[in-house]
C-alpha cells in the first residue's frame, strides 16, 4: 500500500478552515424576510444549493444558504456569506468577479485582502474540474441578483 | 481469477500514468477502455473495406455491407438473440429505450395505462417512458427498493396488479452492482400481459446472457461499456414485435418505397437503422465481443464478483465507510461513502493517486434519494483490474481520512 504523505496540491485543497466552514457551515439555513432566492444546480455532480438575501435600499443586510454539496461548494457558500453581510450590491458582484479570478488562477485576486478566508480556496484553482464547485454560491448570488 | 496483468498488457491506454502514478481505472460502469484488437479492427476497416453500406453495386460496398452484417450476427451470437433482424444498432442503450419507448410504447400506451420501473434505474431507463407517460395520459410506476439494494418482489407484485403495459427494469444496477433476477421478473410480468424491457447496459459487458432464456421482450445494451467503441450498441428484440412496430426514424435506408406524400418501409432491422449507420462502431463491437468470447463471459464474472468482495472486505476495514447494496447477487461494483467527505472529494484525492473512479448520483437521482445520500463514491472493476487494484483503492482511501481527519496522517 502507498503511504507516503498527501502531496501538498491536495493539502492545501482540503486545509483546516475549509473543513471547518465544511463541518461547521455558517449562516446555512433560511430568512423569514428574504427580498431574493435563487435555487441553482450542478445537474452533472448534483451539487445544489439555495441562496437567500435580505437587502434594504443596495446593501446586501443578510445571506444565508441550504443545499449539499462537496466541501468545496459548502466552504465556498459558507465564507460567500459572511463576506456578503453588509456588501452592497456593486461591491458584491465585484467581489463575485474576484471570486472567479481567483478560480482562474490569478495570483493577484488569490491575494486580495477582500475575499477574506475565501483566498483559502485559492488552491481550488489547481483543480479545473473543481473550480466550478467554488463558483456555484457565486453563480447563485449573481442569479439572485439579477433576477 | 483472470490474470489481469497479462490482460492489461492488451489495453493501450492503460499503460498510461496518471499525475505521476499507474493508471488504476475503476471506472469500468462508465465505460470501458478498448484493447489492441478493437482499435486494430477499426483501423483495418478503415484501411481497406470503407463504403456506405446496403446501398453500392460495387464490390467495396458489398464488403463493407458484409462486415456490417456480420457484426450483426456476432452480437445475436453473443446475446443469443431470437434472429440476427431482431438486433437494431443503435447508438447505445438510452437510444435502444427511447427507440422502444418512441415506437412500441407510443403505439401501444394509451390514457390511463401503466408503465413500471423501478428506482434503480438509470435515467435512461426512467426518462424515456416518463415523457412517453407524460404524452399519453398514463400513470408511471416505480417499484420500490429494498434496504440493501434489491427490487422490492412484493412492490413489485403490486405494481402488476394494474396489469401495465410495458415492464422495464436493469439487470444489473450501475449504481449498485445489484444482479436482478430477470427471468423471474419477466416472468411475473408477462403473466400480467406486460411487455419486458430490459436495460442490459451494465449486464452485457460481465455476465453471460442469454435474452431468449431470459425470456424478455426487448433488450438495450450499449459498446462502449464492453469494449467496443463509443456510440456503438444495440436494441436486441423480439422480431414479431419489431415487425409490428411503426418505425423510430425517417430517412433513407429506412424505407421501401417514397412516394410525395407517404411512403413504405424496410424490412426489420433496416426499417430502425435510418442514415448511414456507425459500421465502424459495429465492427470494433464485434472485435470486442470476440475479445470477450476469448476470455469467457462467465470467467469474467467470476472475476469480478471476486474483485467486489474483495473490495468491500477492504472497504468495510475502514471506519467510517459505507457500502451500499446487497452483498450476494452482485456484480463488480461497489458503491459506498466514507464519513462526511463527499465523493466528490474522495474522486479528487483518489486522482492524485492516478485512481479513477466514479463520485456522484449515477444517473439514479431517484435511488440516492432512497438510499438518502445526495451522491455515492464508485469503484466499479473488469477483466484488466487486479487485486493490486484493490490495495490501491484503500490505500487511496486511508489518504482522504487522513486528509478528513478519520485517520492519524
Amino acid at each position: 500500500m502507498d503511504t507516503s504523505p498527501p502531496d501538498p496540491q491536495l493539502s492545501a485543497l482540503y486545509q483546516e478552515l475549509i473543513l471547518d466552514h465544511y463541518r461547521r457551515p455558517r449562516n446555512k439555513g433560511t430568512l423569514d424576510d428574504a427580498t431574493h432566492s435563487v435555487s441553482l444546480n450542478n445537474p452533472l455532480c448534483g451539487d445544489e444549493i439555495d441562496l437567500q438575501l435580505r437587502v434594504d435600499g443596495d446593501v446586501i443586510k443578510e445571506a444565508r444558504f441550504i443545499g449539499r454539496g462537496c466541501s468545496i461548494t459548502q466552504a465556498a457558500a459558507s465564507m460567500m456569506t459572511q463576506l456578503l453581510k453588509d456588501r452592497s450590491i456593486p461591491h458584491a458582484l465585484a467581489l463575485a468577479d474576484r471570486m472567479s479570478a481567483m478560480m482562474h488562477g490569478d495570483e493577484a485576486a488569490a491575494r486580495d485582502k477582500a475575499l477574506g478566508e475565501l483566498r483559502a480556496l485559492a488552491g481550488v484553482s489547481k483543480f479545473p474540474v473543481r473550480v466550478k464547485c467554488a463558483l456555484l454560491p457565486w453563480n447563485a448570488l449573481t442569479d439572485a441578483i439579477k433576477a | 481469477m483472470l490474470d489481469a496483468a497479462r490482460l492489461r498488457a492488451d489495453f493501450p491506454l492503460l499503460r498510461q500514468r496518471e499525475n505521476g502514478h499507474p493508471l488504476v481505472y475503476l471506472d469500468n460502469a462508465a465505460t470501458t477502455q478498448k484493447p489492441q484488437s478493437v482499435l486494430d479492427a477499426i483501423t483495418e476497416y478503415y484501411r481497406t473495406t470503407n463504403a456506405n453500406v446496403h446501398r453500392g453495386a460495387y464490390d467495396l460496398a458489398i464488403r463493407a455491407t458484409e462486415a456490417y452484417e456480420a457484426a450483426r450476427a456476432k452480437l445475436a451470437g453473443f446475446v443469443n438473440a431470437w434472429a440476427p433482424e431482431g438486433v437494431v444498432f443503435t447508438r447505445g442503450t438510452t437510444e435502444a429505450i427511447n427507440l422502444v419507448a418512441g415506437a412500441y410504447g407510443r403505439a401501444h400506451v394509451r390514457a390511463g395505462d401503466s408503465v413500471v420501473v423501478t428506482a434503480m434505474d438509470h435515467h435512461s431507463n426512467l426518462v424515456p417512458w416518463q415523457m412517453l407517460c407524460q404524452e399519453k395520459g398514463a400513470t408511471l410506476r416505480m417499484v420500490e427498493i429494498t434496504e440493501d439494494g434489491r427490487i422490492d418482489l412484493s412492490d413489485y407484485g403490486r405494481a402488476l396488479e394494474r396489469r401495465p403495459k410495458i415492464v422495464a427494469f436493469p439487470y444489473v444496477s450501475n449504481a449498485l452492482g445489484t444482479v436482478n433476477p430477470a427471468a423471474q421478473l419477466a416472468r411475473l410480468a408477462h403473466a400480467v400481459g406486460a411487455v419486458v424491457v430490459v436495460d442490459g447496459a451494465q449486464s452485457t459487458p460481465h455476465l453471460r446472457v442469454d435474452v431468449q432464456a431470459l425470456d424478455c421482450d426487448f433488450y438495450a445494451l450499449s459498446g462502449h461499456k464492453m469494449l467496443g467503441p463509443m456510440g456503438s450498441g444495440a436494441l436486441v428484440a423480439r422480431p414479431e414485435l419489431l415487425d409490428a412496430m411503426p418505425p423510430y426514424h425517417g430517412g433513407g435506408e429506412m424505407i421501401s418505397r417514397v412516394w410525395d406524400d407517404h411512403s413504405t418501409y424496410n424490412t426489420i432491422p433496416h426499417k430502425f437503422e435510418a442514415g448511414t449507420p456507425n459500421v465502424e462502431g459495429a465492427v470494433g463491437l464485434a472485435a470486442a465481443i470476440a475479445y470477450l468470447e476469448g476470455v469467457g463471459p462467465e470467467r469474467i464474472a467470476e472475476h469480478e464478483q471476486a474483485l467486489a468482495a474483495a473490495a468491500i472486505e477492504r472497504l468495510a476495514q475502514i471506519e467510517g465507510v459505507t457500502v451500499y447494496g446487497p452483498r450476494d447477487h452482485r456484480a463488480g461494483v461497489v458503491s459506498f461513502t466514507y464519513g462526511d467527505i463527499h465523493p466528490h472529494d474522495i474522486a479528487t484525492i483518489l486522482d492524485q493517486d492516478g485512481i479513477c473512479i466514479r463520485a456522484g448520483h449515477h444517473c439514479a437521482q431517484p435511488l440516492m434519494r432512497r438510499l438518502n445520500v445526495p451522491a455515492t463514491a464508485r469503484a466499479s472493476f473488469y477483466l484488466y483490474n487486479g487485486l493490486d487494484d484493490v490495495d490501491v483503492l484503500a490505500g487511496g482511501l486511508v489518504k482522504a481520512g487522513a486528509l478528513f481527519g478519520y485517520v492519524p496522517a
